[in-house]
């Protein structure tokens, strides 16, 4: 197997454009499907109400983690020809922290906005619209955060590289924390929403 | 108060009554992953959504001031060499998808209509100014961080990418910190 077969020259770009319109269909099908078109919902996380967004991101990140090592593992796939952004490690947090008060206050991510506006939703248009807002703003002050942007770079390191430990070690981590995040999570989401605490 | 809780794990009132109920979320979270793994393993590249943003401002940008986006990077890298049309972007064209995926599914189900997702005590004109508000937020934090929950988060959470990780936890972090002020948008 000669896997990901884009990356290794097993077809062009207008099959790799084709094929993202495939992969966009499913994963705005899922989206929608598991009710991440909605607003409510996805705020729902913050207040503990609805665990949603936690149960559906790690289950996924899991599931896709298990393919990866193990597809790798049998010599498959060649993880190290898949691009990923890199680690930028102040950059990264600041955004996320920036990014994390965007989501409670509008109450839907990047993707999710764009199922959310195409299910009639007008506060999904309105995100779509604060995100292009977004956008355009970090280009006009990006002389002023280009510092901050290109600061602590660490390159293509991984987890397991960073701690020194095999990689189904993280992986074998990461699975528990999920399962233990689930079971939390649907503990916790019962309990306030029967009344049981204030959220 | 209870009423409020409770209506939140169902589709919001005024979505009507013939809505079908979402689907479990493991079973979605689990197709998204299968998805992210599809896209690993054909393209060698995962999912994305901020860079559809990015694409489509920077395009605009271009067009109204051309010297002004070719000289800055952060517009630029998205116009690509001048070879090829720089919106045939993998991460546009997948976005593309995503909005008619969303819109089939949710038309199936009986989900769609023109309405403002809010709390019970929210208005819409409040609840529309917050989520373009957010929205801002969330492109900024996006292209500091080098992507969202889709490019950063999931695509870096499953490859274990430590800036992805870093992510998740201050995103999550900052939203609940920043959940009370919010509140009555919500609940």
């Amino acid at each position: 197997m000669n896997m990901p077969f884009y990356a290794n020259g097993m077809f062009g770009d207008g099959a790799g454009l084709t094929f993202a319109l495939v992969i966009g269909l499913a994963f705005g099908w899922f989206l929608e499907r598991g009710g991440l078109g909605n607003a409510r919902k996805l705020a729902g996380q913050f207040y503990l109400t609805d665990m949603t967004v936690l149960k559906v991101m790690f289950s996924a990140i899991v599931t896709a983690m298990l393919g990866l090592f193990w597809l790798n593992r049998v010599g498959f796939l060649d993880v190290t020809r898949i691009v990923v952004p890199g680690t930028f490690v102040v950059p990264q947090a600041i955004g996320g922290i920036i990014f994390g008060i965007g989501f409670v206050m509008g109450g839907l991510c990047p993707g999710t906005s764009c199922v959310s506006a195409a299910t009639g939703r007008r506060d999904g248009f309105a995100v779509v619209g604060g995100m292009a807002a977004g956008v355009l703003l970090f280009g006009l002050l990006f002389p002023v955060l280009r510092g901050l942007y290109e600061a602590t770079p660490m390159g293509n390191v991984t987890l397991p590289e960073l701690l020194g430990v095999r990689a189904g070690v993280v992986v074998f981590g990461v699975t528990a924390m999920a399962i233990g995040m689930f079971t939390a999570a649907t503990a916790i989401e019962r309990r306030v929403n029967q009344g049981g605490g204030k959220a | 108060m209870t009423a409020a809780v409770e209506g939140i794990s169902r589709p919001a009132a005024g979505s009507g009554r013939r809505a079908a109920p979402y689907m479990n979320p493991y079973v979605a979270g689990v197709g998204i992953g299968g998805i992210l793994l599809l896209a690993f393993v054909v393209m060698g590249r995962g999912l994305g959504a901020s860079g559809a943003f990015s694409t489509v401002v920077s395009v605009a940008v271009a067009d109204i001031a051309p010297a002004a986006a070719s000289s800055n990077e952060a517009f630029a890298r998205y116009l690509g060499d001048g070879t090829t049309s720089p919106l045939a972007d993998w991460v546009l064209v997948e976005i593309v998808g995503v909005i008619l995926g969303g819109l089939m599914s949710a038309r199936l189900a009986g989900r769609f209509h023109f309405m403002t997702e809010r709390g019970p005590r929210a208005g819409v004109r409040a609840r529309l100014a917050f989520a373009f508000a957010g929205g801002t937020l969330m492109g900024l934090g996006a292209r500091l961080a080098r992507g969202c929950t889709s490019g950063l988060a999931l695509t870096g959470g499953a490859m274990l990418m430590p800036g992805a990780w870093i992510f998740i936890a201050t995103a999550f972090a900052a939203g609940f910190a920043a959940s009370p002020l919010f509140r009555r948008q919500w609940l």
